[in-house]
């Protein structure tokens, strides 16, 4: 392992890939804190720029652009109330009272400090979970890997759903009948294409990503721009206070964070759970273990309630890494967009990555770590001046927005019909965001289509036709137990329960 | 009697299903793989029913969570303006390059979206994709399809 780590550190510790894991973090910053905008679309904007570079450097671009895009959206959950991404929900509860009172800076600060420990914290478990996970998953079959697969989705399903399951299990569908255009990958008959060359190939995953989060995001902004409970929230951005954190202060979060880092990180590892359950949960179990006088400080500027959802956000993006890089199965929709761009460099996560590419497997795990030291170092004294893009007026932001869509889609085919599709696609995808259709699983679905039909090609002809693979191996039974048992939760919440 | 959105949406999602399913069943395979466990059209014909099952629950089933939209505040004007727009850039993108097609969306995108300062007009489209040109075609290399500038003999 520490012939690994320095494997890592030493592609990681370059010079051209700190400075791009710097341009990483600083962009994820500055897009993850726009409202509306979160790590799906900064990772997803990032794509095209990543094709020039070795499949090393562009993950850890993707890495860096993660984590500014996690700690962006905090940003804009303190000083506006307004969260980038659903992580960070959590964070504005506290966070924005405290920016009420004058100690914007001061809340900022304690955020970065939060996600830089929690993120520490959770690097550590990845370093040595990673490894351990990788050897064990060698012993995965087809039949397993369909159900894990199949668990993924569901658990995805589950958690973005809002109460309406069978919505976001009909995106899933979706997402998989797109994913099956283009030439079967087996026998090369081509399906669904319609006699058109342009789809023999498939539709490509940033066609998809580009599509049903950047330019869909976009468009929803436009679309609902006279709502007036949308309307964009404005704060004095000249005057944050000071971003220094008092002794006081310190032993609380001293207190907070190991907690809600190793609560995150567990979160984190399991398929769809993700950073906003492992915030929401950490601000709930740290509100339980704070003395009745703290508790009260809850929902108007606590340190406790800053911190901890802070820290298990961190935390948990790291724990996502766990099932990409060991099992090579994306646990949330952000991680299902870095396999897409992994297998777009010909690399294919999974247990062999450790062995077969292990300088992208540390320098990726090492970059994230840096990506953190910048992020503190460079990025939170900047943040009075980086804030100053919330003040960019939305007619310059959009079409800015839909540039870079279309360009990332120019780039990749040269040709009409891609950028047409995508335009289809995201009017598409606007309008079931507009009514609450989750995006997550359709793109989780869409990057797995292909891996889940293979694992159930090869279990179903081993089985000879049977299904009966689906309870041979115990591992496999249990995963789908655990599956079958978020599904009748799920349905029973949503016509059960009131 | 009024349909609920989503369940219009789950109606309109039944149908696509039914006829992914059709097609499906369409799809030539061959002869030696008509009878086995597992071919080019078995993945397609689960998906064509778990769609047309999962669709079809939506719709029978009590709406619990009603989605409500206004309308009203719904700014169509301006998306189809941008939709066409993005549309229009598409069809000339690849005749007249991408440096003044580019551009020109750029700004006829500001303009509809009810920009009227000029001079950020112009900085944030002409020059700034220049920069972003240099930076993608001149330091990170990727290659950019530019009829236009490559006539001009800007790029090679």
């Amino acid at each position: 392992m520490i012939e690994g780590i320095l494997i890592g550190l030493n592609t990681a510790l370059s010079l051209q890939n700190i400075i791009i894991v710097m341009i990483g973090c600083f962009a994820g910053t500055i897009i993850g804190m726009l409202p509306g905008l979160g790590p799906m679309t900064a990772i997803a904007l990032m794509i095209p720029i990543t094709y020039g570079f070795d499949p090393a450097s562009g993950l850890i671009l993707m890495a860096g652009v993660y984590y500014g895009a996690v700690f962006g959206g905090s940003t804009s959950s303190i000083l506006l109330n307004a969260p980038g991404v659903p992580g960070t929900v959590a964070t504005a509860f506290d966070g924005y009272p405290m920016a009420q009172q004058g100690k914007a800076g001061k809340a900022l600060a304690i955020a970065a400090y939060s996600s830089f420990a929690g993120g520490t914290i959770s690097a550590i478990f990845l370093l040595i979970a990673a490894p351990s996970l990788s050897k064990i998953s060698l012993s995965f079959r087809s039949p397993d890997y369909f159900a894990l697969m199949m668990l993924g989705l569901t658990a995805v399903s589950a958690f973005s759903s809002k109460g309406q399951f069978l919505k976001a299990m009909m995106m899933v569908v979706l997402g998989l009948m797109l994913a099956s255009i283009g030439q079967d990958s087996l026998s090369d008959i081509s399906r669904f294409t319609f006699g058109n060359m342009n789809l023999s190939d498939g539709i490509s995953f940033v066609l998809i990503v580009m599509a049903t989060f950047a330019m869909s995001e976009a468009l929803t902004i436009i679309f609902r721009g006279k709502d007036p409970n949308r309307a964009a929230k404005q704060i004095s951005l000249t005057e944050l206070g000071s971003i220094k954190v008092n002794k006081e202060e310190t032993i609380k979060m001293a207190k907070t964070i190991p907690r809600s880092s190793i609560l995150g990180f567990l979160i984190g590892v399991l398929p769809g759970a993700g950073a906003t359950i492992a915030s929401f949960l950490a601000y709930g179990m740290e509100r339980n273990y704070v003395s009745d006088e703290e508790k009260e400080k809850f929902g108007k500027g606590s340190v406790h309630g800053l911190s901890a959802p802070e820290t298990a956000n961190n935390a948990a993006c790291s724990g996502s890494f766990v099932p990409l890089l060991t099992l090579g199965i994306p646990g949330s929709g952000t991680t299902a967009v870095m396999l897409g761009a992994l297998l777009g460099f010909g690399i294919q996560p999974g247990p062999r990555l450790y062995q077969t590419n292990p300088e992208i497997f540390w320098s990726v795990i090492m970059s994230m770590y840096i990506g953190m030291v910048v992020l503190l170092i460079l990025n939170l004294p900047l943040i009075p001046y980086i804030a100053r893009i919330l003040a960019v007026p939305r007619n310059f932001l959009i079409p800015l927005i839909l540039f870079f869509s279309i360009t990332g889609i120019y780039l990749m085919s040269f040709n009409n019909f891609d950028i047409y599709l995508m335009i289809g696609i995201a009017v598409v995808a606007t309008f079931l965001r507009l009514y609450e259709f989750p995006m997550p699983p359709l793109i989780l679905a869409f990057v797995l289509g292909k891996l889940i039909e293979e694992n159930l090609r090869r279990s179903l002809l081993i089985s000879d036709g049977s299904f009966s693979f689906l309870w041979d191996r115990p591992l496999t039974l249990i995963i789908l137990l655990i599956t079958i048992g978020i599904v009748g939760w799920q349905i029973y919440r949503s016509l059960i329960r009131k | 009697m009024r349909i609920s959105p989503t369940k219009f949406i789950s109606l309109l999602f039944f149908i696509f299903s039914a006829f992914y399913l059709y097609t499906a069943h369409q799809i030539v395979v061959f002869t030696f793989d008509e009878n086995a466990p597992f071919n080019a059209r078995t993945f397609p014909i689960y998906l064509g029913w778990a769609g047309i099952l999962i669709s079809g629950l939506i719709i029978i089933l009590p709406e619990k969570i009603k989605i409500e939209v206004n309308h009203k505040h719904l700014d169509y004007k301006s998306i189809i303006y941008l939709i066409l727009i993005s549309i229009i850039y598409g069809a000339v993108i690849l005749k007249i390059g991408y440096f003044l097609s580019t551009s020109l969306f750029l700004i006829a995108s500001y303009y509809f979206l009810g920009e009227r300062r000029w001079l950020w007009m112009f900085l944030l489209s002409f020059p700034f994709v220049a920069i972003f040109m240099f930076l993608l075609h001149g330091v990170l290399n990727i290659y950019l399809r530019d009829p236009l500038l490559q006539y001009l003999g800007i790029i090679g």
